[in-house]
This record gives structure tokens, C-alpha cells and sequence, in this order.
């Protein structure tokens, strides 16, 4: 979280001043470090603000929680795991069930009857015997804590792995909006005239297509890779929604009598713009990050579900799977297939959602509980 | 209001000149991807090279890109365009007819009621502000906002398609399609003549109703025209039931509402979520206004605080969210279509898209297009009505 505008700028002007002035006024130490240390009383002040509110603080819990389950795959892939067994895309695993060959079935969790045993066994089974079956897919068990896929693959190494595509997914795509909605905002708003009506005018026809149904084209005309994706939900957020609710921001900036103050000690547009107004515009574009997260989240794990991404594996893609392979209509006999992944989607895009609402009570003093 | 008509009309000008934009984006993506659209043709090795040039040529793929941009306008605006390759002589335009009602009426179905209920929730839990209804409600609606819709959507599926039905013993919802095609064998009717006349009965029996509200509020004693409005509503809606009831439509009529009810149901629990949470913000923030303390200084009555000074203000930040909701409206309603096996434009777009026929995704996406804007249009004029401070 950056300082908020009442904090750093009068304190930056007046140093500004101070220094074209030509040196009447030395200052005690050199300004980054009074900056910093703005800041970083800024930084205090407004994460007291923040924990004081439960929901977002439950919702920077999940998200560190995911984090931990990313950053934790790749050491048990290495220590614990069997590449073989555990790989997300390329592991397989079997595990077996023993079934007893009985003439006719009473219990169908455990008995199977003749010629069901020798189709899938041996055809020289007698009844009586017992015939160990492997499953696919299997039930949690002490291997595999959420069980497999219907293709043999462990379930939690999936999920484990998904959550790094997902961070670098929400990443790529909130710096690719933040990046852009920032400084098309400012620019927007500083220079009124053919830049503003122009960018503005290009928000609106971004705003109007619905996103989903072109990013589902560009992924028939185009292989859509993850990085693309992310890139491609970036800019379109970027110059869409976000750039005008920024853009109206850095108006109420720009005429804040610190500007004035600025431009008068002889400040360039550029000094203005990249030292004032987006430093002032900041924290909201930071609070717009956290749902272009959530929105970049949701859209890849949809346009996986469809089977429209060029990826090996994503929580999308293992939704993808239990419905092509028909498990759908099973519910809560398979419910490993359909929850661990669903439920993660909604986790992590809802946790980053309820940040961002957090963060807004901070940014937004009206938005406080009386 | 000569005023609020510049207003519109200005808009259509700025709307048609997007559209314009967009097409133009459009063909560039088109021209963009790898390979060009003759592959889809002329990919096959054994057709000689000069087969191959002259279907360029019919194709006008031999022309500059400027020629090949002017005729894929030509051909848009005249209505034109081209043959779906995956229902290979079946024209795009006669696809797209098809489908557009059913799409339309998921989209206005769903729209409507996540506004009507999202509207009023919202209203009620901002003003319990702190009791254990609205915190539930709150975090319910966080829940379903952002829960992943796909996921959703199947949920939905299995629970009022099959659960329910494995636990009471009948079935509650189909899970999926338009209709049941076992019940339409022999029928003297398609799916689209009952539908369209299914969407035209009910319109104009809403339409009727709005009519006599506003002739009552106009005409009637307040006291009454409130009546007046429940009784017109209420019978607005009666009435289609009554008339298919009573028409040898019945069960094609049965069937196709069986079928409407669970992805309207999904696609408007979602919408209706974020709806209710903005409506709770915006109220929160009317609320703190001074109009409301003097209002309850005058000892108004609390419902009359509510739904007159304090709801009427909140539901300008809500119809301008209109236009976010309708891209939720459109995209998720794109999904819906797909994982009900709902045959409209998404289904349409996703099925092209899956098989690589081009032209039909083209066609299908602007005609969304064309939706979105319709209805972003339709918002804006809400708006200004609304807010005659718009109408600059």
C-alpha cells in the first residue's frame, strides 16, 4: 500500500520547492529516506486499518494458505513424492480394491459377481476367490489424500500445482492492467482534449464486448498460452473498466492546490504526472489489482473448463476432465473429482475479492463501519 | 423531451460508429490468424494448384487487404454472412435466427429477475445493517459472487437434474437442452413457433400491466393506483399461464418452460448476488445522508424512509451497474448455454469455435455484439431518465 495523498505530498512539494529554489533550505537528511520513512508510516497506519476488518484479513489468510500450498509442490515433488505416481499431468497410479466373486450380488460395495470378475480379471476366476481390482478413480486414501483422477492422477499434486499457474496467471494479468490503467488514467485526465476523449472513447468500445465470447474466439484463432491469457486479460482490463474509474481518481488529484503548487515552481508535465498525480492514484489502482486478480482467476479456469487453453493442467482443466469423462452426474459419489478443484477457484477468487473490498474500506473512509 | 431524444440520438450515432470499430477489429483478428480462412477449404493436399486459385479467387482472398476489408463490410451490413462449414450449406444468418430468441430471452429472463429480487434484498439487509441476516446474507452473496460459475452451473445440474431425483423419486428439473425431443414427435408445431409465441404472450401481457400502472398512478387516487399496480401485475402474470393452459400449445409449452427454469435460475442466482451486494453499498452510503436524519426527524414511518428517500437515491448506482452486469449477464449466460446444452448464440459460438467454423463464430460473436450494445444503450437511457442531471 503507497501513502496517501495527505501524508506524502505536502511534505515532497515543499522539498521540491526547497530545491529549485537553489539552496536556501538544506534539508536535514536526503529525501529518499524521508520518504521512506513516509511511507512506511503510511504502511503501518494503514494496515492497522486493515486488520481491523476480519473478512479482508480472512481473505489474505486463504490467499497466503495457497501460496504455501504453490510454493509447497515442487519440494514434494522433490523429497516426497514419486514423479512417476505424483506428477500432476504425467504420474500414474492404480490403486487396487479387492472385490470377493460371489454367484450373486447382495453387496454391490464389495461383491461382483462372476462374469463381471473374469471380464475384468482373469477369466479363470472361481467363486469364492478374491480379485484385487485397480481403480480409476480411486477414493482418498493414505496415498493419495484426495484420491485420483479418472486418468490415475493424484488429485492434490493437481490442485498443489494448479495454484502456481494461477498466481502467475493473476500476476502477469493485474501488472498488465495496473501498468496500463494507471497511466492511460493519468494521462486521460491530465491532458483534457483529443488524448482524453480518444483513450476515453476506447475504454467505452472495450467496456461494450463482453470479454468472454472474444477471448473464447481469440482462443479458436490463436494458441492461447497461459502468458498470453494473462497479457491478454490485462490489457483489456486495463484500457477498459479500470482506466475510467482511475481516470476519474486522478481528476479529483489533478486539482488539488499541490499541483498547482508544483506546476508553479516550474514542474514539467511529465515531472507532474509520473511524480504526483500516479503516486496520488496508487492505491486505488492497487485496490483494482486485486480484482483484476479475481476476474483473471475466473477467466482461465472458464476458458480451461472449456477446453479452449493450450495448458498441460489447471484447476479449470480438472473440472474439464471430470465432466468429459462423464462424472459429472455422480455428485457426491466422486465428489474428489468436482470439489477440491471447484472449491479452489472460489477460494482464491473470492479471497482476493474480499482484499480488495478491505482494502477499499482503508482507501475509502465512507465505506467504514460507523 | 426533445432533450432526453438528442441525448438518445447522440448515443446511437456514438454506438453505430463502435460497432463500426469493432467489426473493423474484428476482421483484423480475423486476418490476423495463422494461416488464412481458404485453409479451412483449400487445405487438403490433393486439390491442384489451380483449383486452389481459383477458390482464392471466388473467396476474394487474391485482393488487397484494404478490397477484402471493404467486402467483409459489404457483406456484413447486407445481411450476408457466409455458409457455416459445420452445417456446411446452412447459411450463418439462418443458424444465427435461430438461435437469437432463445438467447434473448435467457438474457432478458435473467436480468430481470437478479434486478427485481437483488434490488429488494439489497434494500432489506442495508437496512438491518449489523444484524445476523445481514451478515449471513452478506457472506452468502460474497460466496456466490465469486464462486466459480462453470463449477456452479455443473453443481446446479446435479443437484435439481439428478440428486433430487435419486432422493424424492421424481424429477424436479431436465438437466439440460431445450426440449425433450421424445415429446415433440408428431407435433403440429417447431420448437421456435411455440417459443416466440410463448415470449410474445408473456410480453404483452407484462406490457399491459405496466400500461394500466401507469394509467393508474396517472388517473387514480395513490391510495388505489398501489392496488391497482399489485392487481395488474399479478394478473400480467397469470394470464400466460391461463392462455397456454387453455391453447393446443400445452405441452410444448410445459416442456420448453420445464426446461427455461434451472439455467434462468443459475445464471440469475449469480447476477442477482452481485446486485444485492451493490445495492447494500449503495443504500449504506444514502443512508448517511442528512435527507435521511431530517426524514426521520419527521418522524416519518421507517418503510416510507426505505423505499422513498432512501432506495429511490441508492437505485442510480445500481441501473448504472446495468452495463457491467450485462457483460456478466452475456458472458455468463454464454456459459449457461454451454453446459445446459442450451441452444442458443453461446452454444452456437462455443460448438463453432470447438469445430473451427469460422464464419458461424464471426457471425455469432457480433450479433453479442449487437446485444451488448442494445442493452448498453437501453441503460444509458435508463440512466438519463433517471438522472436528468445526465442530460447535458
Amino acid at each position: 500500500m503507497t501513502e496517501p495523498a495527505d501524508l506524502q505530498e505536502p511534505a515532497a512539494v515543499g522539498l521540491d520547492l526547497a530545491d529549485t529554489a537553489g539552496g536556501g533550505f538544506v534539508p536535514p537528511e536526503p529525501l529518499w529516506r524521508i520518504r521512506l520513512r513516509l511511507f512506511l508510516k503510511a504502511l503501518r497506519r494503514n494496515w492497522g486499518l486493515f486488520v481491523q476488518n476480519k473478512i479482508g484479513v480472512t481473505g489474505l489468510v486463504v490467499i497466503v494458505l495457497f501460496a504455501l500450498m504453490g510454493i509447497l509442490h515442487p519440494v514434494l515433488m522433490g523429497r516426497v513424492w514419486e514423479p512417476a505416481i505424483y506428477d500432476p499431468v504425467r504420474g500414474y497410479d492404480a490403486p487396487t480394491k479387492d472385490w470377493l466373486v460371489v454367484e450373486e450380488v447382495q453387496d454391490p460395495d464389495s461383491e461382483m459377481d462372476l462374469a463381471t470378475a473374469r471380464l475384468m480379471s482373469n477369466p479363470f476366476v472361481k467363486v469364492g476367490s478374491i480379485v484385487s481390482i485397480p481403480q480409476q478413480p480411486a477414493p482418498p486414501s493414505g496415498k493419495h489424500l484426495l484420491g485420483t483422477d479418472p486418468l490415475g492422477r493424484d488429485i492434490l499434486s493437481q490442485l498443489m500445482y494448479s495454484t502456481r499457474a494461477a498466481f502467475a496467471m493473476g500476476a502477469i494479468a493485474a501488472l498488465t492492467a495496473t501498468l496500463i490503467a494507471t497511466t492511460v488514467g493519468s494521462f486521460a485526465a491530465y491532458y483534457p482534449g483529443w488524448v482524453d476523449t480518444g483513450l476515453m472513447r476506447f475504454a467505452d468500445l472495450i467496456l461494450l464486448v463482453p470479454l468472454i465470447p472474444i477471448l473464447i474466439v481469440v482462443g479458436a484463432l490463436f494458441t492461447l498460452t497461459l502468458p498470453l491469457l494473462g497479457i491478454l486479460i490485462g490489457v483489456l482490463s486495463g484500457f477498459g473498466g479500470t482506466a475510467i474509474v482511475l481516470k476519474s481518481q486522478a481528476l479529483q488529484v489533478k486539482v488539488k492546490p499541490f499541483i498547482d503548487a508544483a506546476r508553479v515552481s516550474g514542474g514539467s508535465n511529465r515531472h507532474i504526472i509520473f511524480r504526483h498525480i500516479i503516486p496520488n492514484v496508487m492505491p486505488l489502482s492497487f485496490l483494482y489489482m486485486m480484482f483484476t486478480v479475481t476476474e483473471a482467476i475466473a477467466l482461465e479456469a472458464t476458458l480451461s473448463f472449456l477446453g479452449l487453453m493450450n495448458i498441460q493442467m489447471s484447476w479449470g482443466i480438472m473440472i474439464h476432465v471430470a465432466n468429459n469423462q462423464g462424472y459429472l452426474l455422480s455428485g457426491m459419489t466422486y465428489w474428489w473429482l468436482l470439489f477440491p478443484s471447484g472449491l479452489a477457484v472460489t477460494l482464491l477468487a473470492g479471497a482476493f475479492f474480499l482484499v480488495g473490498r478491505a482494502m477499499d474500506e482503508v482507501i475509502n473512509p465512507r465505506l467504514r463501519a460507523r | 423531451m426533445p432533450k432526453l431524444f438528442i441525448f438518445i440520438s447522440k448515443r446511437l450515432v456514438q454506438m453505430a460508429l463502435l460497432f463500426i470499430i469493432f467489426l473493423t477489429i474484428l476482421f483484423f483478428l480475423l486476418d490476423a490468424q495463422p494461416g488464412d480462412l481458404s485453409q479451412q477449404y483449400i487445405g487438403n493436399p490433393d486439390i491442384p494448384p489451380e483449383e486452389k486459385a481459383r477458390l482464392a479467387e471466388r473467396l476474394g482472398l487474391d485482393q488487397p487487404l484494404w478490397g477484402r476489408y471493404l467486402a467483409y463490410m459489404r457483406n456484413f451490413f447486407t445481411g450476408d454472412f457466409g455458409n457455416s462449414l459445420s452445417q456446411y450449406p446452412t447459411s450463418v444468418t439462418h443458424l444465427i435466427g435461430q438461435a437469437l430468441p432463445r438467447t434473448l430471452a435467457l438474457f432478458l429472463l435473467a436480468t430481470l429477475l437478479a434486478y427485481y429480487l437483488g434490488f429488494i434484498t439489497g434494500k432489506v439487509l442495508a437496512w438491518r445493517r449489523g444484524k445476523f441476516t445481514e451478515y449471513a446474507l452478506t457472506v452468502g452473496g460474497v460466496g456466490l459472487y465469486t464462486v466459480f460459475y462453470p463449477w456452479f452451473a455443473l453443481i446446479m445440474i446435479w443437484f435439481f437434474g439428478f440428486g433430487l431425483r435419486q432422493w424424492t423419486g421424481f424429477r424436479i428439473f431436465p438437466i439440460g437442452k431445450f426440449i425433450d425431443v421424445s415429446d415433440w414427435t408428431g407435433a403440429a408445431y417447431t420448437t421456435n413457433q411455440v417459443f416466440i409465441a410463448m415470449i410474445v404472450v408473456a410480453t404483452l401481457s407484462m406490457l399491459a400491466a405496466l400500461v394500466i400502472t401507469w394509467a393508474a398512478r396517472r388517473w387514480l387516487d395513490p391510495r388505489y393506483a398501489v392496488r391497482v399496480r399489485n392487481y395488474a401485475f399479478l394478473a400480467g402474470a397469470i394470464f400466460p399461464f391461463l392462455y397456454f393452459w387453455f391453447s393446443p400449445m400445452r405441452p410444448f409449452a410445459w416442456d420448453i418452460l420445464h426446461h427455461t427454469f434451472l439455467p434462468v435460475m443459475t445464471l440469475s442466482a449469480v447476477s442477482f448476488a452481485g446486485i444485492m451486494l451493490l445495492t447494500r453499498g449503495a443504500m449504506l452510503e444514502t443512508l448517511r445522508e442528512d435527507y435521511i436524519l431530517t426524514a426521520r426527524a419527521k418522524g416519518l414511518p421507517e418503510k416510507v424512509i426505505r423505499d422513498r428517500h432512501a432506495a429511490r437515491n441508492a437505485l442510480l448506482p445500481v441501473v448504472t451497474s446495468l452495463v457491467l452486469a450485462l457483460a456478466f449477464v452475456i458472458g455468463g449466460g454464454i456459459i449457461t448455454e454451454t453446459i445446459f446444452a442450451w441452444p442458443g448464440l453461446g452454444l452456437l459460438l462455443y460448438h463453432a469455435v470447438i469445430l473451427e467454423d469460422i464464419p458461424l463464430a464471426m457471425g455469432a460473436l457480433s450479433i453479442i455484439a449487437v446485444l451488448a450494445l442494445v442493452g448498453h444503450l437501453v441503460a444509458d437511457i435508463l440512466y438519463a431518465y433517471l438522472d436528468p442531471r445526465i442530460r447535458y
